[in-house]
C-alpha cells in the first residue's frame, strides 16, 4: 500500500487534543454546577428570607456559654462567640495532644515489650480502642460515668483537696499572692541552665561517646531550683482549693464534665492508634541496626535510644502528624456531648439563630482547611530537615 | 616408669549432661517471656493480678448477677450489681428496627439477609463466580434494596418513609450504600489525581485535601444544610439521603489516597508494557493497573471500611435514627431509665461496634497473609 496515500489520521486521535477536549468538558461541567447553585441559592435564600452577607457577625449571640477563655457574656456577639468556640477547641487539642503522645508511646513501647503478658495487654487496648467508635466512648463517659456521679453535696473527694461530682472535677488553682516575677525568673534560668547541659552533654558525647542523664539533671534543674527559692523565701501563690457552699462547690479549679469526657475520649481514643504508629515504626527499622548497636557494645536501652528511636522517627512522624489533625477534628465530636466547641457554638447554636447556612458553613471549614494547611506546611519542613539525605 | 601410665586413654563416652533447664519446653517460654529480669517479673505478677481482681468481677456483672427478664426497669433499678440485658432483650426490635412499621419489617430482614449472602460470597477468597457476585453487589442488590425497603406501588409494597427507618438497619444501610458508593468514586479520585490532565489532577486534589482537611461531622452539616439551598426546591433531597450523600464524599476522599498509594505501587514497566500492547487508557487502567494496585491495597481499603462504619455513628447529627442514636432513645425511656441499663445499653452497643469492626479487622489482615505469600 502506498503510504502517501494513507488517510491522515483524524485530528481527534491527537492525545493532546483529546485531552485540550476532556478539561474543556471538565471545567464546563463545573463551572455549570457552580453556576446552577449559585443561581438556586439566591432564589432559595431570598425565598426564605436568610440571609446572604456576613453581617450576622456583629449581631448580639444572645446565648450563654459554660466554658470561655476570653471574656463573653450572653451580650457579646456572634464573632467573639466564633472565637470563643475557636480557643475551646484548641484548648482542648493542646491538652489531648501531649497526653494522648505520651500514652501512645507507653502502650507502644509495651506492645514492643518482651515481657509477653504486658504485650497482650497492649494489644487487647488497641484493638479495643480501635474498634469502637469514639462517639460510643465518649457517650458512656459523659452520660454513664460523669454524668451518674453524685451531687455536688456527696463529692467524692481525695483528701478534701480534688473533687469530683456529676457537675465536673475541681483541682487547686494556684493564685499568685504577690507579683511573682523573681518565681518566674527563677523557673525560666533552671529551664535555661537544663538546656545548657543538655547542648554541652550532646557535645561531649559527640567527641568522647560519654553518656550523661540529661533527663535527670534537668528534672532536678527545673523542679529543684524554684522548690530551693521557695523553700528560702515562702511559696509566691497559694492554691485555691474548692469548697462546699449552699447545693455546689465554689474556688479551685472547675473542669466542666463535658471536657472532662471529651479530653478522656480523645486521649484514650488516640493513643491507640499512635501505639501502633510507633509500634509499626520502630519495627520498620531493619534488625541489623539494633544488631550492630549491640556489636559496638550498646546496651538494649541505649540502642532504642541512640540507634533505633533516632531512626523510626522519620517513620513514625508523618503518621504521627495525621493523628494530631485527627485530634484537633475529632474534637468536633463535642457537639454530642454539649462541650462549646467551634462546630457546636458556630455551626450549631449560631447557624439555627442567624440561619446564614453557606457563610457559617464556609467559615468552620476554612477554619479546619487552615489548621490542616499549616501543620502539613510544618511537617514538610521537618522532613525536607530530617528525611534521609542522598537517597 | 613408662609412658602408658601416665597417659590416660578414654575408653567409654563420658555419659551425656541433663539439658540445661531453661532453654527449651513450657518453663523456659515462662522464664524468657514473662520473668527474663526483675523488672518484668514485677510486671508479670501486676498483670495476673489485675486480670484475677477484674475478670471474676465482670464475668459476675455479665452473667450471674445480671437480670436477664424482667417488664419494666423496676428489678434493674433495685439489684444495682449487675447487668440489665432484660434491657436489651425488650428494646431488640427497636434496636433493629427503629420505628420501622411492624407490618413491614420481613422486607428489612430480607434486605439484610440477601446483603449478607451476597458480601459472604464475596469475601470468601476461593467462592466461585466472584465477578457475578460483585455484579449482584453493587448493581443489583441497591435497586432491589431501594425497591424493598422504601416501597414500590409497582410491586404493591407500601411506601416506608425514611423518617421512621432507624436501629441497626440504617446502621449496616449506611455503612453499605458507603462502601459501594465511595469504591468506584475513589478510584475515579486516584485516577484523576494520578492524570497527565493539569485540569483534572487540580479538580481531584482540591476534593481530595478539602475533604481530608475538615471534620466528617461539618460535611454532614453542610450535606444537611446547603444541599437544600443549593438545588432547586422541588429536588430537595431526603432526610436521610442528605447524610449518604456526605459520607459517600468523604469516604471517596479517604478512599483515593489508599488507592494511589497502590498505584504509585506499581513499576513504571506495568504502564509500558500496557502501552506497548497497543492498549488505550481505559483499557490500560482496567485490564492490567488496577487489577494489581487494587490487591495491593485491599487491607487498606478495608481499613477505611472499618473507620466508615464506626464514622456512621454520626449521621444522627442530623437528625437520623442509627442504631446508636437508637440506643441513646431507648436508655431515655423512662420505664428503664437507670444507671445499670445506660451502662448496660453502651456496653452492648460497643460489644456490636466491636463485632462488626474487629471481623472486617480480622479478615483484612487474613488477605494481606494471603497477599504476602503471592508476593514472596
Amino acid at each position: 500500500m502506498d503510504l502517501a496515500s494513507a488517510k491522515p489520521s483524524s485530528w481527534l486521535s491527537d492525545q493532546r487534543v483529546r485531552g485540550l477536549i476532556y478539561q474543556l468538558l471538565l471545567v464546563g461541567c463545573i463551572v455549570v454546577l457552580a453556576c446552577g447553585a449559585i443561581y438556586n441559592a439566591v432564589i432559595n435564600m431570598r425565598a426564605r428570607g436568610i440571609p446572604t452577607g456576613f453581617g450576622f457577625w456583629n449581631d448580639v449571640a444572645g446565648f450563654d456559654i459554660n466554658l470561655h477563655l476570653i471574656s463573653y457574656s450572653n451580650q457579646s456577639t456572634y464573632g467573639r462567640a466564633f472565637w470563643v468556640g475557636l480557643l475551646n477547641t484548641l484548648l482542648v487539642a493542646v491538652i489531648c495532644i501531649p497526653l494522648a503522645t505520651l500514652l501512645g508511646f507507653v502502650i507502644g513501647v509495651a506492645r514492643l515489650s518482651p515481657n509477653w503478658l504486658l504485650s497482650r495487654f497492649a494489644l487487647v487496648y488497641t484493638s479495643i480502642m480501635r474498634n469502637t467508635p469514639l462517639l460510643l466512648l465518649l457517650l458512656f463517659w459523659y452520660n454513664a460515668v460523669l454524668k451518674s456521679l453524685p451531687a455536688p453535696r456527696q463529692s467524692i473527694s481525695i483528701g478534701d483537696i480534688v473533687f469530683l461530682n456529676n457537675r465536673g472535677l475541681y483541682l487547686p488553682m494556684p493564685v499568685a499572692r504577690e507579683p511573682a516575677s523573681w518565681f518566674v525568673g527563677v523557673v525560666l534560668a533552671a529551664i535555661a541552665v537544663a538546656i545548657g547541659f543538655r547542648v554541652w552533654a550532646r557535645g561531649r558525647r559527640d567527641r568522647t561517646g560519654a553518656q550523661a542523664p540529661t533527663v535527670l539533671v534537668a528534672a532536678a534543674l527545673i523542679l529543684g531550683l524554684p522548690a530551693l527559692a521557695t523553700a528560702g523565701t515562702g511559696a509566691p501563690f497559694a492554691f485555691d482549693i474548692a469548697r462546699l457552699s449552699g447545693f455546689n462547690l465554689k474556688g479551685g479549679l472547675q473542669i466542666i464534665p463535658e471536657m472532662a469526657a471529651l479530653v478522656f475520649g480523645l486521649v484514650t481514643f488516640t493513643a491507640a492508634f499512635i501505639a501502633e504508629i510507633v509500634r509499626a515504626g520502630v519495627l520498620a527499622v531493619p534488625v541489623g541496626q539494633s544488631e550492630a548497636a549491640g556489636a559496638l557494645g550498646l546496651h538494649r536501652g541505649l540502642s532504642m535510644k541512640l540507634v533505633v528511636i533516632p531512626q523510626a522517627m522519620r517513620l513514625i512522624t508523618p503518621p504521627l502528624t495525621s493523628q494530631y489533625l485527627n485530634v484537633v477534628k475529632n474534637s468536633s465530636l463535642a457537639v454530642f456531648i454539649g462541650y462549646p466547641d467551634l462546630v457546636q457554638i458556630f455551626a450549631g447554636t449560631v447557624l439555627n439563630q442567624t440561619q446564614a447556612a453557606v457563610q457559617v458553613m464556609a467559615i468552620t471549614m476554612a477554619v479546619y482547611l487552615v489548621i490542616s494547611l499549616v501543620v502539613a506546611l510544618a511537617l514538610n519542613v521537618f522532613n525536607a530537615r530530617y528525611a534521609l539525605k542522598g537517597r | 616408669m613408662s609412658l602408658d601410665s601416665l597417659t590416660y586413654v578414654r575408653e567409654a563416652p563420658e555419659p551425656a549432661e541433663a539439658p540445661p533447664m531453661l532453654s527449651r519446653g513450657g518453663l523456659a517460654w515462662v522464664h524468657t517471656n514473662l520473668f527474663s529480669s526483675i523488672g518484668s517479673s514485677l510486671v508479670t505478677i501486676g498483670c495476673v493480678a489485675l486480670v484475677a481482681y477484674m475478670l471474676p468481677q465482670l464475668v459476675v456483672w455479665a452473667t450471674t448477677h445480671a437480670i436477664w427478664s424482667a417488664s419494666d426497669g423496676a428489678a434493674c433499678r433495685q439489684y444495682q450489681d449487675g447487668a440489665c440485658w432484660a434491657f436489651v432483650i425488650a428494646k431488640w426490635d427497636y434496636l433493629r428496627f427503629g420505628s420501622y412499621p411492624v407490618a413491614e419489617r420481613w422486607r428489612v430482614d430480607v434486605v439484610e439477609a440477601v446483603g449478607a449472602l451476597l458480601i459472604v460470597w464475596l469475601l470468601w477468597t476461593n467462592a466461585p463466580r466472584r465477578a457475578w457476585g460483585a455484579l449482584l453487589l453493587f448493581v443489583v442488590y441497591p435497586i432491589l434494596a431501594l425497591i424493598l425497603l422504601r416501597g414500590s406501588s409497582l410491586f404493591g409494597l407500601p411506601i416506608v418513609d425514611t423518617l421512621l427507618w432507624g436501629g441497626i438497619f440504617v446502621s449496616l444501610l449506611t455503612a453499605v450504600v458507603g462502601i459501594v458508593f465511595s469504591l468506584p468514586l475513589g478510584v475515579l479520585l486516584a485516577l484523576g489525581r494520578r492524570s497527565p490532565l493539569p485540569v483534572v489532577r487540580m479538580a481531584s486534589v482540591l476534593f481530595i485535601e478539602f475533604v481530608r482537611g475538615v471534620p466528617f461531622i461539618t460535611i454532614l452539616f453542610m450535606a444537611n444544610n446547603l444541599l437544600p439551598v443549593f438545588l432547586p426546591e422541588a429536588w430537595a433531597p431526603d432526610r436521610l439521603l442528605r447524610p449518604l450523600a456526605g459520607i459517600v464524599l468523604f469516604s471517596a476522599a479517604y478512599m483515593a489516597e489508599e488507592v494511589r498509594g497502590g498505584l504509585q505501587s506499581l513499576g513504571k514497566g506495568q504502564y509500558e508494557a500496557a502501552k506497548a500492547l497497543g492498549l488505550n487508557y481505559p483499557r490500560m487502567m482496567a485490564l492490567i493497573i488496577l487489577p494489581q494496585a487494587l490487591t495491593l491495597v485491599i487491607p487498606g481499603i478495608v481499613n477505611n471500611f472499618v473507620g466508615l462504619f464506626m464514622d456512621t455513628t454520626l449521621i444522627s447529627v442530623v437528625g437520623v435514627t442509627d442504631f446508636l442514636e437508637a440506643m441513646n432513645n431507648a436508655i431515655k425511656d423512662p420505664v428503664w431509665a437507670g444507671p445499670t441499663i445506660m451502662v448496660t445499653g453502651y456496653v452492648f452497643a460497643g460489644i456490636f461496634y466491636f463485632c462488626f469492626c474487629y471481623g472486617m479487622t480480622r479478615y483484612s489482615a487474613h488477605v494481606e497473609r494471603i497477599l504476602a505469600k503471592g508476593r514472596k
